[in-house]
This record gives structure tokens, C-alpha cells and sequence, in this order.
């Protein structure tokens, strides 16, 4: 069992933030949407402290790759059996 | 780039009014990523084709009762992530989690934390560029839940606020975030295993400074 630490930061102690709690409000702070005095500390941590710099940027990278991934094409033939379908759907009464 | 032509709103406008023109122009402007979120959400092609088409359907049917209080394309990814997640449900029994029981908070509550961790060789642009890359980013999304991978593709991809996400995969919004850093750091660990640079790794607990156990790092993960 590990050995339980002695030492714990609380978020706006003099330590400033610590991986767990960067880790807890990773959303927030990547988000842009973290308290601006946890923020602060969240960077504090983030100067000095790699392992999370680097997890921070993976995370932000991560995004961007699926976000900017250009969505794919839909196969013509489904795409011509759907918009005959759609325009079929639209001429029945009631839609 | 600024859209050309009739904004969503005029085209929903003259949709409602009648006008199957403007219908399909709205189709024909959010079929790719109607079709690319099915196919995410589902992993296979020709559901993701179901429901693409149930998603217009279902448009269709209920344009007069869109009220309009959020963007079209939100609306319809909404109506796309029911579809899907229908598509899913009737899936059950063919994958380990059902659906309905991850859409429960996760049971320990405990976030995993980062375990790979190093730089990327490359940046999101040049990956991008790489064929292998879209199959890459497919498998790692496929590893993940359904309910998770539905959280983070509208929140993080279809740009779906939290509020929006919660409304339209009929959870809590606190449900949503927990997903969301789940979602995120299980693609990152992913991701980084395979365009990390194996040169440039840190160790979970390499603090330059201030070193951390990985005991405290593990205490801590549960707030």
C-alpha cells in the first residue's frame, strides 16, 4: 500500500497547485473557463512542473486533431438514395 | 471564411415555410458532419448512413416545433446523437457496457491519471496531413464508451456547450464534465502512446521542482 504523503498543497496554499488538482480542473483551465486566481496557480504549478506542462499540450493537441479532422464524404450513391428519400419524405402530408 | 449565402436561420425560415429548396440546401450543408458524427459515434459506415438519414427524417418531421433558441446545427446534432445512440442501444449485448449503464456516474470516481507523457513529434497540422492519422484517431475514439465518446464529440467537436451536450444526451451537466475529463485524458494517453516522442518522456512523477508522490497525485485525482 503507499505510503501516505506527508506532505498535501490545497489550492492557494504558499505550495500553489499541485498535479491532482491541476488534473481535477484540467477542463476548466483548458477550457478557459477556471476562476482567474486558480488559474494563476494552476500556471505557478505548470512553470514548474513538466510532466503536467506536457499533459496540459497533449490534451489541447488531442482536441485540435479531432476537431480539425476534416469530416469525411458520404458515399454517392447513399448520398443520391438520401436526398431522394428526404425529397420523398417532405411531399407527404402531415411534414 | 464567412458562409456564403442565406445564413441557417433564413434557410430554416424558408424550410418552414414550405420551401424544399432550402431544406436541402440546409441538408447539403450539414450532411458531412451529420454523416462524420454518426460514423464516430457508431464506428460503422452503413449505420452511420441509417442514421444520417434518420436524423433529415426526424428533421423533417419536427422543423415546425424548432423553436430556434439554439443554432440549427446544434439542434440537429442533437437529433443525430439520439439517433446514434438508439443505434447503439439496440446493439446491446454485443458490447461489454450497455449504454444505459455507463450513462450512470462512473462508479469509483476516480480520474485515471496521465500514465504516457511526452512531447509530440509533430504538430496537430502536419498529422494531420497524414492519411494514417484519420484511421489512428478512429480506433482510439472507438476504445471509449459510447456515452463517452457522445460527450466528447459535442462538447469538444461540435462545440455543443455543456449545458447543450447534458440537454441533448439527456444527462447532468456534472455528468457531462466528469465524461468530458475522462473522454479527454483516455484519448490523450491514446494518442500520445503513438506520436509521442519517446525521447522527450517525462515520468508521471519528474517534477522539476517540487516533486509530488505518485501517491499524493492519486489521493488528489479524486477531487
Amino acid at each position: 500500500m503507499a505510503k501516505k504523503s506527508s506532505h498535501t498543497h490545497t489550492l492557494g496554499g504558499k505550495h500553489g497547485a499541485n498535479c491532482g488538482e491541476l488534473l481535477a480542473l484540467l477542463n476548466e483551465y483548458v477550457d478557459g473557463k477556471a476562476d482567474p486566481a486558480v488559474c494563476k496557480e494552476l500556471e505557478g504549478h505548470l512553470a514548474k512542473c513538466n510532466p503536467c506542462r506536457v499533459v496540459v499540450d497533449n490534451v489541447r493537441k488531442t482536441i485540435t486533431l479531432y476537431r480539425d479532422n476534416e469530416p469525411c464524404d458520404l458515399p454517392e450513391p447513399f448520398r443520391k438514395r438520401l436526398h431522394a428519400c428526404l425529397r420523398e419524405h417532405w411531399k407527404k402530408p402531415g411534414n | 471564411m464567412q458562409p456564403v449565402g442565406p445564413s441557417d436561420r433564413d434557410l430554416v425560415r424558408a424550410a418552414k415555410n414550405g420551401d424544399l429548396n432550402a431544406f436541402e440546401d440546409l441538408v447539403k450543408r450539414h450532411e458531412r458532419r451529420v454523416y462524420g458524427l454518426a460514423r464516430r459515434l457508431t464506428g460503422s459506415d452503413l449505420d452511420a448512413q441509417d442514421v444520417t438519414q434518420q436524423t433529415f427524417l426526424s428533421a423533417i418531421e419536427n422543423l415546425s416545433g424548432f423553436r430556434e433558441k439554439a443554432a440549427f446545427s446544434t439542434w440537429l446534432t442533437a437529433i443525430a446523437a439520439n439517433a446514434a445512440l438508439k443505434v447503439l442501444r439496440k446493439r446491446r449485448g454485443l458490447t461489454v457496457t450497455s449504454l444505459d449503464e455507463a450513462i450512470e456516474p462512473d462508479g469509483d470516481g476516480q480520474i485515471p491519471h496521465p500514465e504516457y507523457i511526452a512531447d509530440w513529434r509533430e504538430t496537430p497540422d502536419l498529422l494531420a496531413q497524414r492519411a494514417e492519422t484519420h484511421q489512428l484517431l478512429d480506433v482510439a475514439i472507438a476504445e471509449l464508451s459510447p456515452i463517452h465518446r457522445a460527450v466528447f464529440l459535442l462538447r469538444d467537436v461540435e462545440d455543443l456547450s455543456v449545458r447543450e451536450t447534458a440537454k441533448a444526451l439527456g444527462i447532468g451537466e456534472g455528468n457531462v464534465k466528469v465524461r468530458l475529463l475522462r473522454a479527454r485524458l483516455q484519448l490523450r494517453e491514446r494518442l500520445t502512446r503513438v506520436f509521442g516522442d519517446g525521447e522527450r518522456r517525462y515520468k508521471p512523477d519528474d517534477h522539476a521542482h517540487d516533486p509530488t508522490p505518485e501517491s499524493d497525485l492519486q489521493e488528489n485525482a479524486h477531487g
